[in-house]
């Protein structure tokens, strides 16, 4: 835990009953701010990450030493404008970033949780999450952005707190998970459950670490964040170093090795369970279950102003499961935009520099500040 | 802004919910939100130009009015606006139904082409009439069902439509665009 002494977190006191029936009290949550609070703290944006996101957002990630997951469009001029929001984003529990999380130490056992880590959900999340307003003591948000699992919190926070947010933006997200989207989540879970080194998910009280299976998992959900024209038009079937196929199992494709890097370099930063505990959080999202099926219902008593992107060529969370959440707010009348961007970067597009997408953040959040103001 | 946005305007009432389908770069919208009302929405196919509403602070939707207005409720709006768009459409009947059911009044505007012009360019010409509300060829005009003021009325009157204007033989000869309020 010594690494994440210097981050800021706060220690929530207040119990928070979970999904599973376990309540957890007194635990860390990681977060990191960005822009300055006005005194009216009326400019507060919480933004959300996704599955492998943390709390460092922009700039350079203390921990890891790399640029921040959002740094296209967080910061001073870009779209999030850091000159003009107050942003706050937390490490989501169960992540692996300083919040409360599978490697941290059970005091019954004084080891890591591993696997006897509650299973959360993004209710859970969502609610942990709330506390950091009253942390700032925000009456209300201006915004709540995320992209994919980070748009599914959007959405329930919204759904949980309907007063707390003047804004929403969730992008490239579901209301609720497909069985496309269980099936992928359930492949990386099985490769690192059968790395040997998993040790059932108690892998650091022995000392190892399952970062085959880790690897392998980020490998195949890498491919699904891109599109089939966005790989062939970067690789191609482009050879790695070599002039010619050298008939073995080496990475004769750039491909394959730029898979295969994309694997190692991710075990460096992600913790195992994490990714176990976040992809079943992200399994388990159907924010229509507790309104009989009728996603209307999650959003009927909310004041906030939607505006929901996606992409043309995201095919995990495709448009149609975006403009479901549109629909869902047209038939009850709610204040919503909604636009699909063209890019041929796939999932990863609201990560990535598109224009279109940024503009359309930015012109959204401005007029829509002028007129709270 | 073009004149036939000021006239579509005046027929609106101030206050009211209203919903722009097919409202381009939002410039008529920009109007009504200053103007009359600022409870206004929009539903636009092109991406472009959502944006280009996006950046003037308008609520707009991508979404093509043939599939998807029935997300919309019955009686929803008080004003549904349908600017020169209705003969682009592959089914105008299901639009102009769709338009009546999640509006209490549709202001509907029409290029007519039983505008003097027009006659006079086919009587004597012999050729598709070209003129400045329908400026394209035959072979790429975007105008799949093109009709007259009269066309209109008649139609109206056959679906049991209420139809505001008067005159309408008149403003059939003399007027380049029909400018409607319907209500069923």
């Amino acid at each position: 835990m010594s690494k994440f002494n210097n981050i800021k977190k706060i220690i929530v006191k207040k119990s928070l009953k979970l999904d599973c029936g376990q309540t957890i009290n007194n635990f860390p949550l990681a977060y990191e701010t960005y822009g300055k609070l006005n005194d009216k703290k009326n400019n507060a944006i919480l933004i959300f990450h996704a599955l492998t996101g943390d709390q460092f957002a922009s700039g350079i990630n203390p921990i890891t030493k790399k640029d921040g997951w959002w740094s296209y469009a967080l910061g001073p001029g870009k779209a999030i404008d850091t000159d003009k929001y107050f942003i706050i984003a937390a490490n989501v529990i169960g992540g692996c970033m300083g919040s409360f999380g599978p490697s941290d130490i059970n005091p019954d056992t004084n080891k890591p949780y591993g696997t006897n880590f509650p299973v959360l959900t993004i209710n859970d999340m969502v609610n942990a999450q709330y506390n950091l307003l009253e942390h700032f003591k925000i009456e209300k948000l201006f915004s709540v952005i995320g992209g994919s699992m980070g748009g599914m919190q959007v959405l329930q926070f919204v759904s949980n707190f309907p007063d707390k947010a003047f804004t929403a933006i969730p992008i490239a997200c579901t209301a609720s998970h497909s069985a496309q989207n269980i099936a992928l989540n359930e492949l990386g879970r099985q490769s690192i459950m059968a790395d040997r080194n998993w040790e059932d998910g108690f892998y650091e009280e022995k000392n190892k670490q399952p970062d085959k299976g880790l690897a392998v998992a980020r490998m195949a959900a890498h491919i699904t964040y891109l599109s089939k024209a966005g790989l062939q038009e970067k690789f191609g079937r482009k050879l790695q170093e070599r002039d010619d196929l050298k008939f073995s199992f080496d990475a004769d494709f750039q491909i394959e090795s730029y898979l295969r890097y994309q694997g190692s370099v991710f075990v460096d930063r992600f913790d195992a369970n994490s990714y176990l505990y976040i992809t079943r959080a992200m399994d388990y999202f159907d924010l229509t279950k507790r309104f009989d099926g009728n996603l209307s219902k999650a959003f009927e008593k909310s004041d906030t102003k939607f505006f929901i992107i996606s992409f043309t060529s995201d095919w995990l969370y495709p448009t149609s499961e975006n403009r479901e959440i549109v629909i869902a707010l047209n038939a009850i009348g709610k204040n919503v935009g909604f636009v699909e961007i063209s890019s041929d970067k796939g999932h990863d597009s609201f990560l990535l520099d598109v224009p279109d997408f940024l503009n359309t953040v930015k012109n959204f959040l401005n007029t829509s500040y002028k007129k709270i103001k | 802004m073009k004149k036939e946005f000021y006239s579509i305007a005046k027929l609106l009432e101030k206050n009211s919910k209203i919903l722009d389908v097919g409202c381009g770069t939002g410039e008529l919208m920009k109007y009504i939100t200053e103007n009359i009302s600022s409870d206004i929405r929009g539903i636009e196919l092109s991406k472009s130009n959502v944006q280009k509403c996006v950046e003037k602070g308008l609520t707009v939707i991508e979404g093509d009015a043939e599939k998807d207005l029935k997300q919309f409720p019955d009686s929803s709006f008080e004003f549904v606006i349908l600017s020169q768009t209705l003969q682009a459409f592959l089914d105008p009947e299901n639009v102009l139904n769709e338009l009546l059911r999640i509006g209490k009044k549709a202001v509907v505007s029409i290029p007519n082409f039983g505008h003097w012009k027009v006659r006079l360019h086919l009587l004597l010409k012999g050729t598709m009439p070209i003129t400045e509300n329908l400026p394209n060829e035959w072979y790429n005009t975007p105008n799949l069902h093109m009709c007259s003021i009269k066309d209109f009325e008649n139609y109206c009157k056959k679906r049991d439509i209420k139809i505001n204007l008067k005159n309408l033989k008149i403003k059939n000869f003399f007027s380049e665009l029909g400018i409607f309020v319907i209500e069923k």
